[in-house]
């Protein structure tokens, strides 16, 4: 089964005009891959419905402009892979 | 409706769960059809998509209580299948297909006659009213369409 960042991957490339190879996990999603903020609610569509989650952009975005969290911990590659896992696994339980 | 003031729906006629049917007459005259089309008048399919986009509003308003607004920001699988002219009553159909952390999703059809004009998927985003004006209107005219 593929892992999430795979599946969130392809969900990029398949949202956007980013190839595939480009998106690694080290991959800031707006600085690196130049997602703007259309696209990236069309990918978070994909993904909510991909993964049966709310991925709740709203407060990720809100903590980030206050500065209560570093912006890398939720808009890269490899950390928003943690992060819908962590969704995913608060959903299950 | 009033196309030159964007005032796309007269009434709602049911809103069941997260889906609203609203109803609306084309009006039979506007300066919009001089150009659209001379000798041929019809309803532009851009303002097509703004009435299934006020009903997605309408309806997102209601859900979330008029206390965030909804703003157009995607349109997807438009499909325009009929014409419409002047003097037609349409009947709009929109219903929430995601509810999503500051953006939602709708599935929204026109009818006229039982006849499908129109229909897309819409994305609106949203946000905190931007303006108290706008709040204010939104609820003045919610409460003429019955809704707040």
């Amino acid at each position: 089964m593929a892992t999430s960042f795979d599946r969130i991957a392809d969900i990029i490339a398949e949202n956007s005009e980013v190839p595939r190879e480009k998106i690694l996990p080290d991959s800031h999603v707006i600085n690196d891959l130049g997602i703007d903020s259309l696209d990236f609610l069309d990918i978070v569509f994909a993904i909510d419905k991909a993964f049966g989650i709310k991925v709740p952009v709203e407060a990720w975005t809100q903590e980030v402009n206050a500065g209560t969290a570093p912006a890398e911990q939720y808009f890269v590659m490899k950390n928003l892979a943690a992060r819908i896992d962590e969704l995913v696994a608060a959903k299950g339980g | 409706m009033r196309l030159e003031y964007f005032q796309m729906i007269d009434r709602v006629a049911a809103l069941e769960g997260e889906a609203i049917t609203v109803e609306s007459t084309i009006p039979d005259a506007s300066p919009v059809f001089e150009g659209h089309f001379p000798g041929y008048p019809l309803m532009p399919g851009v303002l097509l998509v703004e009435t299934m986009a006020q009903a997605s509003g309408w309806l997102l308003l209601k859900l979330m209580n008029f206390e965030r607004m909804p703003f157009l920001m995607g349109v997807k699988e438009a499909k325009f299948r009929s014409f419409v002219g002047p003097a037609t009553p349409v009947t709009v159909h929109a219903q929430r297909l995601h509810d999503g952390s500051g953006y939602a999703v709708t599935k929204a059809r026109i009818e006229a006659g039982g006849k499908r004009i129109c229909d897309a998927e819409l994305t609106l985003r949203i946000m905190d009213f931007p303006a108290p004006e706008l709040a204010a209107a939104m609820r003045q005219r919610g409460q003429e369409l019955g809704l707040a």
